[in-house]
């Protein structure tokens, strides 16, 4: 081959279409802003019935916890994310995506090598890190304070 | 044969052959043009490992049918696919009890299976061999990507791997279409790392074997009627062509790619276009051989091509390395 690997990767960028950022980050931003606005909502909501801040976010993360489990299972939240991207990603109803679909994939497996062992295969990482960091900035917050 | 090319004293016969696809691939372009769609992902069965099996496996006895052929009748079988273990292949035929040799040449399995099946019958080992491959969207999106549920978005220059499968029988009889000829491709990696582009990788091993071909044997472009690659797709069909031209040859007017004709990227979201073993086998199965049997076209060159990546090796950092196999094939009609 007379290509070298240099001249290839130019004639790569040359041809290659960049993604759509125009579309995709509006986008991202308005239907992630809406996953937000819901979780606020609802937050407020449970705060008219009384319940504290506290138990009132949990209670929102519950929520969109379970209808994002309920949309992946449907088929539903693929087809938005196609369009929403980092927008459905980022917010807590991409984590619970991301182990929902994992458990429907593996489910042909058994439920011991399947969805046990592979459920956080895309999650474990955040679970990982976010553990972890939650660690040091906690140790850091209580040795400072 | 010098450096992996051999014209054919005695060309090797085609008997028949079938394409079967899934239902997206069927709404496609080339609808009319398939043996069987399956409207059902499934296929009927309980999982998408099992749905390919069985996919493949009607392939192979469809094109058996049309031949009126049982599977005691054949010889030997060369099979592939992209699957660990290449089990889509072994579980789908598993029922035929025919002699199998397994093949992986990744999406360039089509035409690996016909070379095989090519120097197996020049060298008598039987006289009815069959060469056969299939991919499935969803299993291939579990071993390569994420689950299929996962919501995620896909870039610009991915492919869509295709639920498709083609089979072809040789023969020991003189019947058209015929191999005539092929060459062997190398390895070939310009250090592509992104999985996400495969068109990109394998243009390089295309356009090598492609003009390793024309050197060896002095044929031109213009002496076929389509020069066809397997799986490209949008963006490395441009490439493919950029790096033939540079080397020499214009293949621009007769090129067609497989993974461009099988999907219509304005409406079926499929991006760059189409990829997978059964891509190129279905195409060429469905649209190509019938179009030299009958005389429409009378010279093509099919240069499968299948990138030889492991998610493993990829989150190691290595590029991918790439191969494609050209294989010439001539229709009842000869060209003048």
């Amino acid at each position: 081959m007379k290509v070298s690997r240099e001249l290839y990767s130019d004639m790569q960028n040359q041809v290659a279409p960049k993604s759509k950022s125009y579309k995709n980050i509006p986008l991202a931003f308005v239907i992630g802003g809406l996953i937000c606005v819901i979780g606020q909502l609802l937050i407020s909501m449970f705060m008219s019935f009384d319940f504290e801040q506290k138990e009132a976010s949990a209670w929102a993360s519950i929520i969109l916890v379970g209808a994002s489990a309920l949309f992946t299972g449907l088929g539903l939240y693929e087809k938005i994310a196609k369009h929403a991207g980092a927008g459905t990603l980022v917010p807590i109803t991409g984590f619970a995506n991301s182990i929902s679909s994992s458990a429907l994939e593996f489910k042909s497996e058994g439920f011991i090598l399947g969805v046990g062992a592979k459920i956080f295969t895309i999650a474990g990482p955040v679970i990982l890190y976010g553990t972890t960091a939650s660690i040091i900035f906690g140790l850091i917050y209580y040795f400072i304070r | 044969m010098s450096n992996g090319i051999k014209r054919l004293q005695t060309p090797v016969s085609i008997l028949s052959y079938a394409s079967v696809v899934g239902k997206k691939e069927g709404e496609g372009p080339m609808n009319s043009y398939f043996d069987k769609i399956f409207d059902d992902s499934y296929l009927g069965e309980d999982t998408w490992e099992k749905a390919e099996s069985k996919l493949q496996q009607t392939a192979v006895l469809t094109a058996l049918e049309k031949a009126d052929l049982l599977p005691e009748n054949i010889d030997l079988i060369f099979a592939g696919d992209l699957i660990n273990q290449c089990t889509s292949s072994t579980f789908g035929l598993r029922p035929l009890e025919i002699p199998f040799l397994g093949i992986y040449g990744a999406c360039s399995t089509m035409a690996e299976g016909l070379i095989t099946g090519s120097i197996a019958m020049s060298a008598g080992v039987g006289e009815k061999i069959v060469a056969t491959t299939s991919s499935h969207f969803s299993t291939a999106e579990r071993q390569f990507r994420f689950p299929l549920s996962y919501g995620g978005q896909r870039t610009p220059t991915s492919q869509w791997t295709c639920t498709a499968s083609g089979a072809i029988v040789l023969t020991k009889d003189v019947q058209f279409p015929q191999v005539t000829g092929f060459c062997i491709g190398k390895i070939t990696d310009l250090g592509v790392t992104d999985a996400n582009n495969m068109g990109a990788a394998m243009a390089p091993a295309a356009a090598d074997t492609l003009v390793r071909w024309f050197n060896e044997t002095g044929n031109k472009p213009e002496q076929y009627d389509a020069i066809v690659t397997g799986d490209l797709g949008i963006i490395g069909s441009e490439l493919f062509c950029d790096l033939v031209m540079k080397q020499g040859y214009d293949v621009t007017s007769v090129h067609k790619d497989c993974g461009v004709m099988i999907f219509d990227p304005e409406t079926q979201d499929t991006h760059a276009g189409g990829s997978g073993c059964g891509c190129s086998a279905s195409i060429l199965c469905g649209y190509f051989l019938p179009k030299l049997r009958t005389g429409e076209l009378c010279r093509i060159l099919f240069l499968a091509t299948g990138a030889l990546m492991s998610p493993t090796l990829t989150q190691q950092g290595e590029s991918i390395p790439s191969i494609s196999h050209l294989v010439e094939l001539i229709g009842t009609v000869n060209k003048t």
